[in-house]
Parts: structure tokens; C-alpha cells; sequence
């Protein structure tokens, strides 16, 4: 910008919409969750609603996240090394669940797999129902967090070419060795990110597990249900900014970690948007 | 990277880069159910549970579609499809779709509008400005995409809901849902172009000026030009994002009609079972956001290259 003044007004400007948009709510989530003191807060957030939402939100987790990582890892091994036929297609399926409405996605799977879906019929015959029930929960979870380590290699795999690994094939290491020994490595930062990425978004995702969890406190209802649920049905407003500010400190713990890694690896802050 | 060499690919198969010379002729035949020993298979299978399936099954319900068997069972071409297309179009101009539809149409163009202007103002400070803190706020952008829409919701609607100690109450206004969407998009509005922005070279722009240009004139003659497309990218991005949320306006919004978004509308659909409604208006925003985010990114392309 030609003039020093004009660089300040305009730093002025975007820094009083930062602080209006993203500063002004997180200070107060904070000053309103332990404004009535630290054991209220603590108080609020053990117990059993809040704990049993909590556990179940951190087993869901557990679920999406190593399936989504391993999935991921292999489909941008697939995509950044291979060319066949339905690649594009195959790329793009990935960003279908984060490009549309969760509650879409919450929809979808009821109309596929409930009682009145698709495979209702042969699945309730096995005893699986998804509609109100924990096994909703995970498959809309692994819906909506599926991309981000995907998003977050291919970009690397690309940039570091695979002249080491066909050095190390030349070497006569096998497929599993080459992948240990020679990718992974030079692309575990980038794991690592997307990991960070899918944990906030699966321990965050509210509307798809809205739609297919039917909020039963106890059985489906996880962290981000619990907030809604104490606000909307219950009126605990300090239970449901307790459970906000666990929230909200758990993403700024993985904004921490992504920026660690965005220092690590320049590349990565291309592939959030 | 056009490293490989035709002689680097003849031994290795399918392992070639994309941008390699000789993929065409060693890898083409390869399908993807077979690439890694058969992880292919699975993937595909992990996808069609988690995504495809459910979409077919989504967009079936939505438009009514039926199949009639006719003759004995596989013959495919004897079957008869049929849609009800009459039913989706009663289901998405029923009055409160339909109103739900536009509102959800405008707020998101307005809100995409209106980042996009301030993600390129963001991205400049973030790039080309120095001051104590930058790095602090350039990781707080994407504070709204780590953050769980609900908590966003709650913050937001203790801070500009009824109770608000600011004093600015904008409980079931279409100003609150503004407000929210604006919270959520910020970060695809301002990583879309601030990549872009940091890679363009600063010679063009010291050229302008020194021909005597203002700031003004050289930032939208000289760097504009160059931001166009990921602005539009940004652009698409935030307007699928928010045509879709739900999370951060499902308090604000209240549930009075004037404030009721299309995904709030399918989400009351579904709280009291009716599915087939639910499909229908999904399938109509679903095609809304298809039809934008292909636009923007079409458009984009088209700047790109001409740019080139």
C-alpha cells in the first residue's frame, strides 16, 4: 500500500472486524463460563449428562479417527501416484460430505440404513438400526470428517515426487518397506495435520448427528448435542458454557498444533479452504 | 515436476507421478478396485457406505424414484423407472420451503459477498503488513473452522440474544443469521486467497507505481486481476458453507418462520418424520450448491486462464 496511513486504516479496519466477529464472543464464552468460579464450572461439566456425552463423543472419536486416517492416507497414496480411470470422480467424492449441509448428510444416511431406508429391512434382520443409536452417530461422524487427511497429503506426495521411493524399489524394498521407511516419513507431518483436523471436526460435528441421533440423553447424545440440549430443552446455561468452553478448548489446543505444523510445512496452509 | 524420465518409469509400473511422461502408456490400464494389493476395493466399499449409498438413496427419496420390475428379475432394460416429480416440486414450494429457499439464497450471497471483500482486505494485512501479533492472528482465521458450530451458536446468541449486555438484541432477525455465517465462512474466504496474495511477486506493482499510479489504481489494476480467481473460489466455497450450516444459527434463528434457513427447515421436517419432505427440499439445496460452487469454480477457471 502506497501510504502509511492508508496501511493503518486498513489494518485498523480488519483488525476491529477480527475482534468483533472471533475476539468479542471467545472472551465472553470465557468469562461466562467461569464467571461464577472455577468450581461451578467444574461442578457443570462432571456430571453424569455431561460426562456420558463427553465419553461418548470421545469413544465416536475413536472410531472415525484411525478409520478416517488410514482411509485417507491410502486414497492420497492412491490419487498422488497412480493415474486410472474415474481418478477426478474418485477425488472429488471425498469432498462431497464437508460441501453439503450436514443435516443433508444426517437425512441421507437415515433414508438409506433406518427402518424406513433402503437397507432398513435386511440391516434390523441383522439387529442394526442406525436411527437413534450410537452406531448414527459414528457413521455420520466418519461422513463429515473424511477428507481432511486426504486434503492435507495429496499436496505433499505431490511436491516431494517419488524419486526416493523408486530408489528404494531399485534397492529391492518391498511395497510395505518402501511406505514405512521412505513416504511415511517424509509425509507424517502432514498426517498429522489432517489428523488434528479430523479430530475437531469429529468431536464438533452437531447437525448430522443431530439429525440421525435423536438426542437421547445417555445412549446418542455427545458433547456438542449436550451443549444444544442444556440451552434449548433443559435451560442449563452454565451446563451448556461449560460444556462450550471444553469445546471451544479443545479447538484452540488444535489451532495450536496446526499452526506448529503449518511452521513445519509450508505447504499445508493451502488446503483448510 | 517433469523429472521422470521415460527411462525412470519403464520398471515401476503403476508407481509413475501423474505428471510423469510415461503413465500413459504403463499405467492406463490399471482400475482402481486393484491399485495397493486390493485397498482400492475397499475404499470404494468405505466410500459407497459412508457417502454414495446414502446420496442415491437421499436423491431417490426425493424425487420419488421408483422401479418397477417387469419380466424376470435382472433384466434391466425391461424395468420401468418412474419419479413422482410432482410430489418433490409440492415439496419444495410448500410456503415455508419456499421462503425458507430464498432466505437461505440471499443470506449466503450476501455473506460470501461480504467476505470475500474482507477476506482479500485480511489476507493483505496478513501478507504484506507488519505488525506485533500477525502471526497470532493468522492463526485465529481458523478459529471458526476448529470451533463446533453449537458453541459458536450459544456464544452468539448470549451476546446478541435477548439477554445481550451489549444491549444489541438480534434474536430471530435475519441480521443474527448474518452474524453467524459471517463467523463461520471467514476462514474460506480468507485462505482461498491469502496463498495467492503471498505468491505474487511485488515487480508488477512497483512498476505501476513508479509509472505513477496510486495505491488504489495499482491494487485493483496490477494485483486484482491476479486475486479474481481464488476470490471466486472463495467465493463458491463460502456460499456452500453457508447455504448449508445449521450448528451456529440453530439458536439465533429462535424457529419463528421469518428466520427459518432451508437447513433448518429440513431439520423441523425431520424432527416430526416426514422424510419424503425432507429429501425433497435436500435434494433442491443440494442442486443450489452444486450450481454455485461449479459456477464460481467454471468462472475461475476461465480467469486463470486468461491470466496465463
Amino acid at each position: 500500500m502506497a501510504s502509511n496511513a492508508s496501511r493503518r486504516t486498513l489494518r485498523t479496519i480488519v483488525l476491529l472486524y477480527l475482534a468483533i466477529l472471533i475476539g468479542l464472543p471467545v472472551v465472553f464464552l470465557v468469562v461466562k463460563a467461569l464467571g461464577s468460579g472455577f468450581g461451578a464450572f467444574w461442578h457443570e461439566i462432571t456430571e453424569p449428562d455431561a460426562l456420558s456425552a463427553l465419553k461418548l463423543s470421545l469413544i465416536i472419536a475413536a472410531i472415525a479417527v484411525p478409520v478416517n486416517t488410514v482411509v485417507g492416507v491410502g486414497a492420497a497414496l492412491i490419487i498422488a501416484r497412480h493415474k486410472f480411470f474415474g481418478r477426478r470422480v474418485f477425488d472429488t467424492i471425498f469432498d462431497v460430505p464437508v460441501a453439503i449441509s450436514p443435516i443433508i448428510i444426517g437425512v441421507a444416511l437415515v433414508l438409506a440404513y433406518s427402518r424406513i431406508g433402503w437397507f432398513g429391512a435386511p440391516l434390523e434382520r441383522w439387529g442394526l438400526n442406525v436411527l437413534f443409536t450410537p452406531l448414527g452417530v459414528a457413521l455420520a461422524t466418519m461422513s463429515v470428517s473424511l477428507p481432511y487427511v486426504l486434503r492435507s497429503i495429496v499436496p505433499v506426495l505431490t511436491e516431494i515426487g517419488q524419486e526416493q521411493e523408486q530408489a528404494a524399489r531399485t534397492l529391492g524394498a518391498g511395497r510395505l518397506r518402501i511406505f514405512w521407511n521412505v513416504t511415511l516419513p517424509s509425509i507424517r507431518w502432514a498426517v498429522l495435520y489432517g489428523v488434528t483436523l479430523t479430530i475437531a471436526r469429529t468431536l464438533g460435528e452437531f447437525g448430522a448427528v443431530l439429525v440421525v441421533s435423536g438426542n437421547i440423553a445417555g445412549v446418542t447424545q455427545t458433547l456438542p448435542i449436550y451443549i444444544y440440549d442444556s440451552w434449548d430443552q433443559r435451560f442449563d446455561v452454565l451446563g451448556s458454557y461449560s460444556g462450550a468452553l471444553v469445546l471451544a478448548l479443545i479447538s484452540i489446543a488444535v489451532l495450536s498444533i496446526l499452526a506448529v505444523l503449518r511452521r513445519r510445512e509450508k505447504k499445508l496452509l493451502v488446503d483448510l479452504a | 515436476m517433469p523429472t521422470d524420465t521415460p527411462l525412470d518409469v519403464a520398471p515401476l509400473e503403476v508407481h509413475t507421478s501423474p505428471a510423469g511422461i510415461g503413465w500413459r502408456r504403463v499405467a492406463s490400464r490399471v482400475s482402481l478396485p486393484f491399485l495397493m494389493g486390493g485397498g482400492g476395493t475397499l475404499i470404494v466399499a468405505y466410500l459407497s457406505i459412508i457417502v454414495l449409498l446414502p446420496i442415491a438413496a437421499l436423491i431417490s427419496h426425493g424425487l420419488s424414484i421408483s422401479v418397477a420390475g417387469r419380466g424376470a428379475g435382472l433384466e434391466f432394460w425391461r424395468w420401468h423407472v418412474s419419479t413422482n416429480f410432482s410430489l418433490f416440486w409440492e415439496s419444495i414450494t410448500a410456503p415455508g420451503a419456499e421462503s425458507a429457499i430464498f432466505l437461505s439464497l440471499w443470506l449466503s450471497f450476501a455473506v460470501a459477498a461480504l467476505n470475500a471483500v474482507m477476506g482479500v482486505a485480511i489476507a493483505w494485512v496478513l501478507v504484506r503488513d507488519k505488525f506485533f501479533g500477525r502471526t497470532f492472528i493468522d492463526s485465529v482465521i481458523d478459529l471458526p473452522f476448529a470451533l463446533p458450530t453449537i458453541v459458536a451458536g450459544v456464544v452468539l446468541l448470549a451476546i446478541y440474544g435477548p439477554d445481550s449486555p451489549i444491549h444489541i438484541d438480534l434474536f430471530e432477525t435475519w441480521m443474527g443469521l448474518m452474524l453467524a455465517l459471517l463467523f463461520v465462512t471467514l476462514p474460506f474466504s480468507v485462505r482461498a486467497v491469502q496463498p495467492v496474495l503471498a505468491s505474487l511477486d511485488l515487480e508488477s506493482e512497483d512498476a505501476a507505481r513508479t509509472l505513477g499510479a496510486g495505491g488504489v489504481r495499482t491494487f485493483f489494476g496490477v494485483v486484482m486481476p491476479s486475486l479474481w480467481p481464488s476470490v471466486l473460489a472463495g467465493f463458491g466455497l463460502a456460499f456452500a458453507r453457508a447455504i448449508g450450516e445449521f450448528g451456529s444459527i440453530s439458536l439465533i434463528a429462535g424457529g419463528v418462520p421469518r428466520t427459518t434457513t432451508a437447513s433448518y427447515y429440513v431439520f423441523n421436517l425431520t424432527a416430526g418424520f416426514e422424510w419424503s419432505a425432507a429429501a425433497a427440499v435436500s435434494v433442491a439445496l443440494l442442486v443450489l450448491s452444486l450450481v454455485v460452487l461449479v459456477t464460481a469454480n467454471v468462472v475461475s477457471h476461465h480467469y486463470q486462464k486468461r491470466l496465463l
